[in-house]
This record gives C-alpha cells, structure tokens and sequence, in this order.
C-alpha cells in the first residue's frame, strides 16, 4: 500500500459568523488548503467532508458548487465531535488502498450559543435535572470526578488546563480567544458543573479546516514533498463495552484502544510524539486523556499539569493550538483543525507556539456516544 | 389521564400491589446488568438470554457533578449522580438529603433507592409520573 501524506492544509480563523451559510463557511477552508499545495478542485478526485448540523443536507456538494462541480464522488460524514477526523479518516483509507492519488476533506460547522446535551425524548416529561443531568459539562464532569476518586485529582488541577490552553491560544492567531485567564479567573468564573466553569467548558464556535491528501507518487510527482506531512497512523475506534457505560458515556476506554492500535500502526511509543492536539471538550477531559493516550502513566495526570509538562516548552507540550477551550470547537471541524495544527508544527511554521523541533505529532478527538479518532503525523 | 403516576422510565415498575422498583435484565450467559427490555447482550453479544431482575435498593455514590446550569426551566442547583447499586448494576440520577456542596459530597457514600413524585412535572396530558432518586443515608 502507498504512503499518504498531507501535501495542503489550512483553517479559517474561528469565530461566529451567523450571516454566512455552511457550505459558504467550508468552501473557505477548502480554497485556502488547496491554495496551500497550489492545486486546484480539478486535482481533486474525491471530497469527503464532515457536518454534524445538516448532515442531512449535502454539505460537501453544495461546497463545490461554490468551488468547482467537477462531478467528482462526494462522501458526507457525520460521527458527532470526531465528524471531522472521521472524514479526514476516509480520505486517507480511500488514497491508501489505491482508490485515488489525491483527494480533499473538508470539516465545516455553524453553532448556535449555549448548552449541548441531552434534553430529554419526545414524549413523557424532561428527565434533565430529575434523573441527573445529560448536559455535556455534567457528562464530562463526572468523568472528571472519577479520575478525582481514583487519583484524588482537584478543582485546581482541573482549572489549570484551562489557564494554559488560554494562554497557548494568546500565541495563535486563528483561536477564536486570546485572552490569558489567570487560575483564580478559572476558578471564580461561573459554575456550570462542578468542578467544570465557565472557562473551562469549550467554546461553541463557527469554523472549518481543511485537507488535501496525496499518495508518495502523486506528491512527488506534483513536487509537493518538501512541506508534506505523512500520515503515520489513522485509527478510529467505537466504545468497547464497559460496566457503567449505559448511564456514563464512556471516553477513556475507546481513546485507550485508539492509542494503542495507532501507536502499533505507526511503529512508536507515547515517548516519540512531540506534541498532541487532544480533545479538550472540558478541562475534565484533558486530564483524562494525558494517561489514555499514554502521555503519562496512570494517576500522573495532575503531576503532568502541575509541573507544566503538558505546556509549551514542557516534556509533551498538549493542545499548543489553545484547544478547544480557547481556540474554540466548531464540532465538524475540530478534527481536521488539529490535523492543521500538528502540521503547521511539523513544518516549523506555527510562529510564536512552535514546538521547538517538533517531527511527530499525535491528534485525538472524541464523538460522544462513542466515536474516537487518532492520527499520527509524521514531517516527510 | 391516568389516575395512577406513570412511570419516568420504563425499567421503572409500579405493580398493583407492593412497592415500586427498578428492573434490570441480566445476562444469563455474562451476567451483565442493562436497563431497559433487550434481547441481545452487547457485552459478549449473548442472544435471548436476557432475564428480567429487581435492582437493589441500596447502592453507593461512584461520581457526581453539581449541575449550576442546565436548560432553561431545569431548578438548580442539583447533584448529579452515578451510582453503584449492591447488585453491579449502575444507574444515573439526581442525590438528594445532602447539601450541593463539594466537601459534603463523598465519593462510595450509601445511597438509597427512593421513590417519589417527578418534581411535579406532568406531560401534555396532565400525566403525574413518578420518579424515582438517591437519598443519601444520614
């Protein structure tokens, strides 16, 4: 099987642009990756593109009916928050077995404001706030909170993720915040879930990324190797079944078996990545993730943050980019964004937030319900 | 309308006669515990094997968040909990008879299963339910 690599890659600044329709807001991405490679739609051969807001509404072909109607085959992907690394996914599984030399995937999403989670079925009456809460910062607060009662992890150590991707997020221009939140602002902002505030629950944005993949031949043939990036490993797992799954939805154990299987497909260990984009939905989450991933061994997660291990300039800088706390997490696009973002660090382009010397990086994101998706970049 | 409450759930029962309780199916071939009717076990994929079982009434608090926010109309704030129940079976809901307050709130505290009316909610039709919750032992 070939190689793939990503040849062009690139997102729009994330913000909230309610006056601009989906497609309008991915056919923006789109052009910049493709003006990233200097190719065109008429190099594409296929597009993969991932939307959870209409995932009924042929998101990816009335992209290219802004961009260029080739009639090439159009996939359109929806796997809740690991919608855009799913699409990227598909991409590199149809370059890798030969389907086609180079393709597009494009993540794109459009939020409303406000709370994500479960309000309740259509008939009987609302169980949020009487059967617990089904609201995505309870969720991920309860994960959190059975880290605490295994590790005895705090609200501080918790509230400190959150104070470094604010101030990662201050080193790079496309997040959507760069403010710096002093701990104390963290702690004192507005309750939602105990122990996740306000400044720890991630920003609902408007945004896209996108990619454009190549097998080795066609890079080379197109004189694309000198920026590109191989694609060293893509895994995507579901939720193996778990004891308490019904009533907790489940993050550690399908992050735990994407890691590995990426790790054995890419031939590396946790000690050989440099830097990783993980999902940060909540501050909860992240601590969780350093041990999943393998970043550390388990019940070092607190230590990890404590000691700014997980900073830029630390051991395994995480989430340089300001994450999804402070970058903001535009669902679709969120996988395809961290796939620019470890990228742009394996290229030595990422400015002020460049991890010094950085030659592989790992993303990971999580689709509640479960769906989780790792990749592992490597710069060619 | 019925004049009885309904049930908040489904794997909630309310029997003619005697208490009510929550059901559990267990697999008789892995002896995993769901909630709700099944026919096939999504741990080892076991087919009608699936047996209805009364869920124990007492259990202990596993995780919890307290929710400060949630939609609008939803009174805050309250604690939401996942807990352990004697018999393995996990079950999510809200803890009472104890103060949201992190430091009052500790981790394997004994809950017990209690019943009651659904905070006086009702459905469209004018439909009483009844709920049930984890009161924390004194």
């Amino acid at each position: 099987m070939t190689d793939a690599y990503v040849v062009g890659v690139d997102m729009i600044k994330f913000g909230r642009f309610p006056d601009r329709t989906v497609p309008q807001i991915g056919a923006e991405a789109a052009l910049l990756a493709l003006d990233d490679c200097g190719l065109t739609i008429q190099h594409m051969e296929a597009l993969y593109c991932g939307n959870l807001g209409q995932a009924s509404g042929m998101v990816g072909q009335r992209i290219l009916q802004l961009i260029g109607q080739t009639g090439i085959p159009v996939v359109n992907v929806s796997n809740a928050c690991a919608t855009g690394a799913t699409a990227f996914r598909e991409a590199w599984a149809a370059v890798k077995a030969g389907l086609y030399d180079c393709v597009l995937a494009v993540g794109v999403e459009q939020m409303g404001k406000g709370l994500l989670g479960g309000a309740g079925g259509a008939t009987g009456i609302p169980k949020e706030g009487l059967l617990g809460s089904g609201t995505m910062p309870a969720v991920f607060a309860e994960a959190g909170m059975e880290h605490s009662r295994k590790y005895g992890t705090t609200f501080e150590q918790f509230a400190k993720v959150s104070v470094k991707n604010h101030h990662h997020s201050t080193l790079n221009p496309k997040a959507m915040y760069q403010i710096e939140t002093p701990l104390e602002v963290v702690m004192n902002a507005e309750m939602i879930s105990y122990p996740n505030t306000k400044l720890m629950c991630s920003v609902n944005v408007d945004g896209s990324a996108a990619a454009v993949i190549c097998s080795e031949k066609k890079a080379k043939e197109l004189g694309l190797m000198k920026r590109a990036v191989k694609v060293r490993a893509s895994v995507l797992t579901s939720d193996p079944w778990q004891e308490r799954d019904l009533v907790m939805p489940d993050v550690n154990s399908c992050t735990r078996l994407a890691a590995k299987k990426a790790y054995e497909m890419a031939g590396l260990g946790a000690e050989d990545i440099d830097l990783v984009e993980l999902h940060d939905c909540f501050a909860t989450a992240e601590i969780l993730h350093y041990e999943n991933l393998g970043l550390c061994k388990d019940g070092e997660a607190g230590m990890m943050i404590d000691t700014g291990a997980v900073a830029l300039g630390g051991r395994i800088p995480v989430n340089v980019s300001g994450g999804l706390l402070s970058k903001g997490h535009p669902l679709g696009a969120t996988g395809i964004a961290n796939i620019y973002e470890v990228a742009t660090h394996l290229r030595g382009e990422a400015g002020k937030r460049q991890v010094q010397g950085a030659r592989i990086g790992m993303t990971h994101v999580i689709g509640l319900g479960s769906a989780c998706g790792i990749h592992i970049l490597e710069k060619a | 309308m019925s004049k009885k409450p309904l049930p908040v759930v489904d794997y909630l029962k309310i029997p003619d006669s005697g208490d009510p309780y929550l059901e559990g199916h267990k697999c008789g071939s892995c002896g995993a515990i769901f909630l709700g009717e099944r026919n096939v076990c999504s741990k080892c994929g076991a087919r009608d094997k699936m047996q209805a079982v009364k869920l124990a009434s007492k259990g202990k608090l596993y995780s919890f968040s307290i929710v400060h926010r949630s939609f609008p109309g939803i009174e805050v704030p309250y604690i939401s909990a996942v807990v352990d129940l004697e018999d393995g079976a996990t079950l999510k809901g809200n803890l009472i008879g104890v103060e949201p307050d992190p430091a009052k709130i500790k981790f394997d505290m004994p809950v017990e299963v209690v019943f009651a009316d659904a905070l006086g909610r009702k459905d469209r039709e004018g439909n009483s339910y009844l709920s049930y919750f984890f009161k924390a032992k004194a």
